[in-house]
């Protein structure tokens, strides 16, 4: 049905949700077939060792046993990686199983397969690995010593070193009337998507075809690359993205299960099923995060900012996932934050240690870059002794409409900042704020206030496929959009991006719904399924709506320029005197005389009467190249109360201000937002990946790695009132998936710091614990501790 | 993650409860599970067989007795959360059963289980061990009593016998002051120190969550109080002859530092 | 082998499973029913809540066995054929989900939250939701979903 309401800009309700709410969701667990056999696999209890053999044969005749394999069953290539930085950069090879070494906790050697999940996980555990122990090495600045090898082929721990090359006068960090010099230590994170991950493999063996449906932001790049790894022809491959419960980073990887379920399918011929079990996930899966960074930042006397200078030692793991050493490089674009300083400097090594890889994680390399800034900027204030809004104010890059080069040498698309640090301001009550922390710090009260800061940019709608060419990426960063109108006046939408909670099913068919002038319930939206939606490039990186969205644009105005062509043609005038408005073609003057898209969908299939040279059928397809990234901003404070006591840190209010550009549905903007700040919460207080001497995972468990619950996390104030239009893409759309996770981390640290300042505290890491707040009060106060 | 296999069986009495632990030394009881499953699970516990108790309601009671109260093993923390009675005469009790885990946890998990499991970092052996509560166990020979002193003697151990069911759990009216301090980083989380004081007797029973193998009595704080101390200087006093564990919730230090102010906050709220 | 028979949404349902099978197991691939998830393994995320006689556990910590003969309600008994639940409903109406993996789990606890307090505060409902994680949407929308619903559910009963 034609429809002359418009939906973009509206809080339309989500497509997605039905089958969400009912328990009818297709998550990869709640796939099951006749025949199919389960996968476990065998991860010996060892960091760093020596294999010296893999006894298989008890678990062999375990019950429910198919077989079980080692690496030296398998003709697999390696892993994919994609993202060879350097030309100087080392590559260790990464097998989908070990077979000289255990590398990490959690690598796996050997794979079993029976009839049933619970046959498969008890003969895995009686897999036998007599192996040699190594010391290991977890800490990124010990590996850089190079004492303890990961790779002996390598040689070397520091696998990578990448420097941005720097803008501007680089002699202001020598010679600025203030230098501010910080190191700050950001921990690993574990992703955590709730749903694990989980993978079926299963074929028409006659025909030697074969389909993985697995939990994955990225089924295109996954069929691509594991056509590589498995030797299946890539046009004998189809890779299913399912509902998918979350991903954050995690599920942006081709993995070794994936590749392993598919060789144990075909070499069967039975369908394979794994699905991964949460202590698993935590050495299994990427983590995040795991950088150290020594700053500079130069400055005067009156607060100005002259130069921002990085050096970040980052963790690889001990192999590179699918980007890894590519996540520190993607925020070595953005450490000038939203500041104009007149000198740039950024570089960074990478260092393998033994532990799971890293690999990106729900902002990769903007939240580690935004961090250090933000924590900086701090530190200078307090240096010159000036209150942290106004240094900020007085730096804030000035604002441009149309694209301008930056210091860091990319076009930035548009910028406004200034306003939203004023409504930020604004929302939580600065002034008030200050003058209470005044007052319980002379009453000297037990619970002290604290209020934290972060301005903040970020590069998103990744990315021009020249620009990743250039960063010797392996793939282009484009997106596809096919749209067929039905003769129903169904539309049916084709996207290469791959939502997992990100709510594409709605957004998509608001844009195409007011592009076509149909309502969205008419519209569906297909996704994740590389025969159905061949052309894409998936979800990462925010770069859904800024990529994947516009292409649905440019492929709604092929649809529109048919469908004009047919109008004239069935309404005997010329295309020049139709014009579009309220959902239809319309003859200029004659707005009655109209033809809606459904009724010339109609036309174009019985293709009665078609002009001459149009094609049958109203569909087209774009792919679209973005010419740039979008950069969104935002500003965003934080309100704690800390206990002096016990140390114990409280959010008593969070007021998040971001501009991501034109809105296309608010209501999913605002729930992004909440959920990216409380990830941002999360990292900031309560999550790290933590180690024991002998390099054992300890936060191995959800009960030990602390994912915050309601009770933890604050009720937000959001505000996304204003819309500067990105100049990068028609739509003006810049991107909303990462920006809370971006900002959040320093405004929730800045605030615990903050809070405790009076007493001395300049610095507290990452997650601001209560016995880190609690040790950082003590060392303050000249105490024991 | 998933259980080793076992056989399972449900009782429909104590003496079968008893007969069946007697009958297999790798047994154990399974009350609601909440403690024992989810060791389970990761495979640290592995028995050979689950005797299934849960369905004994019997021992799912709380009634007014002999000038205390008397707590059926297998009443659950809900359950105890909920009793108007307890409420009353017992209010810690009542108090913290709604602290521990979650709602869900507290639909299953039963007072008995927790005891018997004996987790330091439990909340409710640390406050029965305050309140100086009567343990009864049911065995063979007929029903016992275990005094608090000496239901916790090592990690994880409760002096309930091995061929034992626990039964009952006895503790004094003490509707006046008392106060639970428990740290945690987040609601769900076990303490990360917990404090329990209750006003008895003229003076103040004070115990310790998660400062050491076993729930502990912070017997200096107690003996600064009767010799007449005020809550802030019997306080510091609060980690003498703990031994605090170190891992990711807090280092032993921080924990000795942290139950110094939980058990000066509980004095001063069990004392007001 | 043990047998295990339940009530599960209204209808009578058995199997025969091993002992060591977990009740989430059991709905899941004895019986079916998907929509009950599984995310940690150590009764910490709540994603497997279901009701046992009409109260909220963690189907991932129970055994099967301890459900035999008891009464069960998963999210796919929560909606009258096309008609929502009130929580359902409102969790739409509230975007109150994204990825969904942690929703069934979040409704559940919460039908079982609000039969015990129908008009919680909004602390109320975060200190029930305290064994329920979501990674995707801070819980804002989640603890609004549950507010509005209690709100329309007592407006329907009034």
């Amino acid at each position: 049905m034609a429809t002359t309401e418009t939906f973009i800009g509206q809080p339309v309700l989500r497509k997605e949700d039905p089958e969400l709410l009912t328990g009818h969701a297709s998550y990869i667990d709640n796939w099951t077939m006749p025949g199919m056999l389960w996968m476990a696999l065998a991860r010996p209890p060892y960091v760093h060792a020596t294999i010296d053999g893999i006894d298989t044969t008890e678990a062999a005749s375990m019950p429910g046993v198919v077989g079980v394999y080692t690496a030296a069953d398998f003709e697999l290539g390696p892993l994919p990686f994609v993202w060879p930085i350097t030309e100087e950069i080392k590559v260790p090879v990464h097998y989908p199983l070990a077979s000289d070494k255990v590398r990490f906790n959690g690598d796996a050697v050997a794979v079993v397969l029976a009839e049933t999940r619970e046959q498969a996980l008890d003969a895995a555990e009686a897999v036998a690995v007599t192996a040699s122990e190594l010391p290991a090495v977890i800490d990124i600045e010990e590996a850089a010593k190079d004492e303890v090898i990961v790779h002996d082929d390598l040689g070397t721990n520091v696998v990578v070193h990448w420097s941005h090359g720097g803008g501007g006068d680089q002699s202001v960090f020598d010679s600025a009337p203030v230098i501010v010099q910080e190191r700050y230590a950001q921990p690993r994170l574990i992703p955590n998507a709730i749903e694990p991950r989980g993978c079926l493999a299963y074929g028409v063996p006659p025909v030697d075809e074969w389909t993985l449906v697995t939990a994955t932001q990225i089924p295109h790049i996954a069929k691509v690359t594991l056509a590589g790894t498995t030797g299946i022809d890539e046009h004998k491959l189809r890779v299913i993205a399912p509902d998918v419960g979350g991903g954050f980073g995690s599920k942006l990887n081709v993995y070794a299960e994936e590749a392993l379920a598919l060789a144990l399918a075909r070499r069967l011929r039975r369908p394979v099923k794994w699905i991964e079990g949460r202590r698993e996930n935590y050495v299994a899966t990427t983590h995040g995060r795991g950088v150290v960074h020594d700053c500079t930042l130069a400055g005067t006397e009156d607060g100005r900012i002259l130069g921002m200078k990085f050096v970040e030692l980052a963790d690889m793991g001990a192999y590179y996932q699918l980007l890894t050493p590519g996540i520190p490089e993607l925020g070595g674009w953005v450490y000038m934050g939203p500041y104009d300083p007149k000198a740039y400097w950024f570089e960074f090594k990478g260092v393998v240690t033994n532990t799971t890889p890293t690999d990106a994680y729900r902002g990769a390399g903007r939240p580690e870059a935004t961090y250090v800034i933000e924590r900086l900027v701090d530190s200078f204030a307090r240096r010159i002794g000036k209150d942290p809004a106004d240094v900020r104010r007085m730096n804030l890059h000035p604002p441009h409409e149309d694209a301008q080069t930056s210091i860091m040498g990319l076009n930035i698309d548009s910028a406004n900042y200034e306003p939203l640090l004023d409504k930020a301001l604004g929302l939580v009550e600065y002034d008030k704020l200050r003058a209470d922390q005044r007052d319980r710090r002379e009453r000297g009260d037990r619970t002290q206030l604290g209020i934290g800061l972060s301005t903040y940019i970020e590069m998103c709608g990744l990315a021009p496929s020249n620009i990743l060419g250039a960063l010797r990426y392996a793939a282009g960063g484009w997106d596809g959009a096919t749209i067929e109108c039905l003769p129903s006046g169904h539309v049916i939408v084709k996207t290469g991006t791959s939502p997992h909670g990100q709510s594409h099913e709605t957004a998509w068919a608001q844009i195409v719904a007011d592009g076509l002038g149909v309502s969205p319930d008419e519209i569906t939206v297909l996704h994740g399924d590389t025969h159905s939606t061949p052309l894409g490039m998936d979800t990462y990186g925010s770069r859904s709506v800024a990529v994947g969205g516009v292409a649905l644009h440019f492929a709604v105005e092929k649809i529109k320029a048919k469908a004009r062509t047919i109008a004239a043609h069935e309404l005997e005038v010329a295309e020049d005197d139709l014009e579009w408005g309220d959902g239809a073609f319309r003859v200029k003057g004659a707005p009655d005389t109209a033809k809606t898209i459904p009724e010339l969908a109609v036309s174009a299939w019985h293709a009665h009467a078609l002009p001459e040279g149009v094609e049958p059928h109203l569909s087209a397809t774009a792919v679209y190249d973005p010419p740039n990234f979008t950069w969104p901003a935002g500003a965003h404070v934080c309100v704690v109360e800390v206990d002096t006591e016990t140390g114990a840190t409280e959010i008593v209010r969070y007021v998040a201000v971001d501009d991501c550009g034109t809105i296309i549905n608010p209501m999913i903007v605002e729930g992004q937002v909440h959920g990216g700040v409380a990830q941002g919460v999360a990292e900031a207080l309560y999550e790290e990946a933590l180690y024991d001497e002998s390099g054992n995972l300890t936060t191995s468990t959800m009960t030990q790695y602390l994912i915050p619950s309601a009770t933890e996390i604050p009720m937000m104030t959001t505000d996304h009132s204003q819309e500067t239009p990105s100049t990068t893409n028609p739509l003006g759309v810049k991107g909303i998936g990462e920006a809370g996770t971006i900002a959040a981390p320093p405004a929730v640290v800045n605030a615990v710091i903050d809070a405790v300042s009076h007493l001395g505290v300049t610095a507290i890491e990452k997650p601001a614990s209560p016995e880190r707040v609690w040790r950082a009060i003590q060392e303050a106060k000249g105490g024991a501790a | 993650m998933i259980p080793a296999a076992f056989e399972y069986e449900r009782v429909d009495s104590v003496d079968a409860a008893i007969a069946a632990l007697q009958a297999d030394d790798g047994a154990k009881l399974l009350a609601g599970g909440h403690s024992l499953l989810p060791q389970m699970k990761l495979r640290f516990a592995m028995p050979t067989k689950l005797i299934d108790i849960g369905r004994l309601h019997d021992l799912a009671y709380v009634r007014e007795d002999d000038g205390g109260v008397a707590i059926g093993a297998l009443t659950r923390y809900h359950d105890l959360e909920a009793s108007e009675e307890l409420r009353q005469l017992v209010p810690i009790v009542a108090s913290v059963a709604g602290q521990v885990g979650d709602p869900q946890v507290r639909h299953m998990g039963t007072i008995g289980g927790s005891v018997a499991h004996a987790d330091p970092a439990g909340d409710m052996p640390s406050v029965l061990l305050a309140l100086g509560a009567t343990f009864v166990a049911t065995g063979p020979g007929g029903m016992r009593e275990i005094a608090a002193a000496d239901m916790f003697p090592g990690l994880f151990q409760s002096a309930v016998a091995s061929d034992e069911v626990l039964t009952e759990i006895r503790v004094p009216k003490t509707p006046g002051g008392w106060s639970y301090q428990k740290f945690t980083r987040r609601a769900q989380d076990w303490a990360v120190v917990g404090v329990a004081a209750v006003r008895m007797n003229g003076g103040a029973n004070v115990s310790l969550t998660n400062m050491g193998l076993t729930p502990m009595r912070a017997a200096g704080v107690e003996e600064a109080l009767a010799g007449g101390a005020d809550p802030a200087t019997a306080a510091e006093r609060a980690d003498e002859g703990s031994a605090p564990p170190s891992d990711s919730f807090g280092s032993d230090e921080y924990r000795r530092a942290l139950s110094k102010v939980l058990v000066r906050r509980a004095l001063e709220e069990a004392l007001a | 082998m043990t047998n295990v028979s339940v009530t599960v949404n209204g209808a009578m349902r058995d199997a025969d499973v091993e002992p060591r099978t977990l009740l989430v197991y059991f709905l899941r691939e004895s019986l079916g029913l998907t929509g009950t998830n599984v995310g940690c393994d150590t009764s910490s995320c709540g994603s497997c809540t279901v009701l046992l006689d009409g109260e909220s556990v963690k189907s991932c910590t129970l055994l099967a066995a301890q459900a035999d003969g008891r009464e069960l309600r998963t999210i796919e008994g929560m909606a009258e054929g096309d008609q929502l639940h009130p929580l359902q409903e409102s969790f739409r109406l509230n975007h109150g989900l994204q990825c969904g993996y942690c929703t069934p789990g979040m409704i559940m606890a919460a039908a079982s939250y609000l039969k015990e307090n129908p008009s919680p505060s909004e602390d109320d409902v975060r200190l029930a939701l305290e064994g329920n994680l979501c990674r995707c949407t801070g819980y804002q929308n989640i603890v609004k979903s549950i507010l509005d619903a209690a709100g329309s559910m007592a407006g329907a009963e009034a």
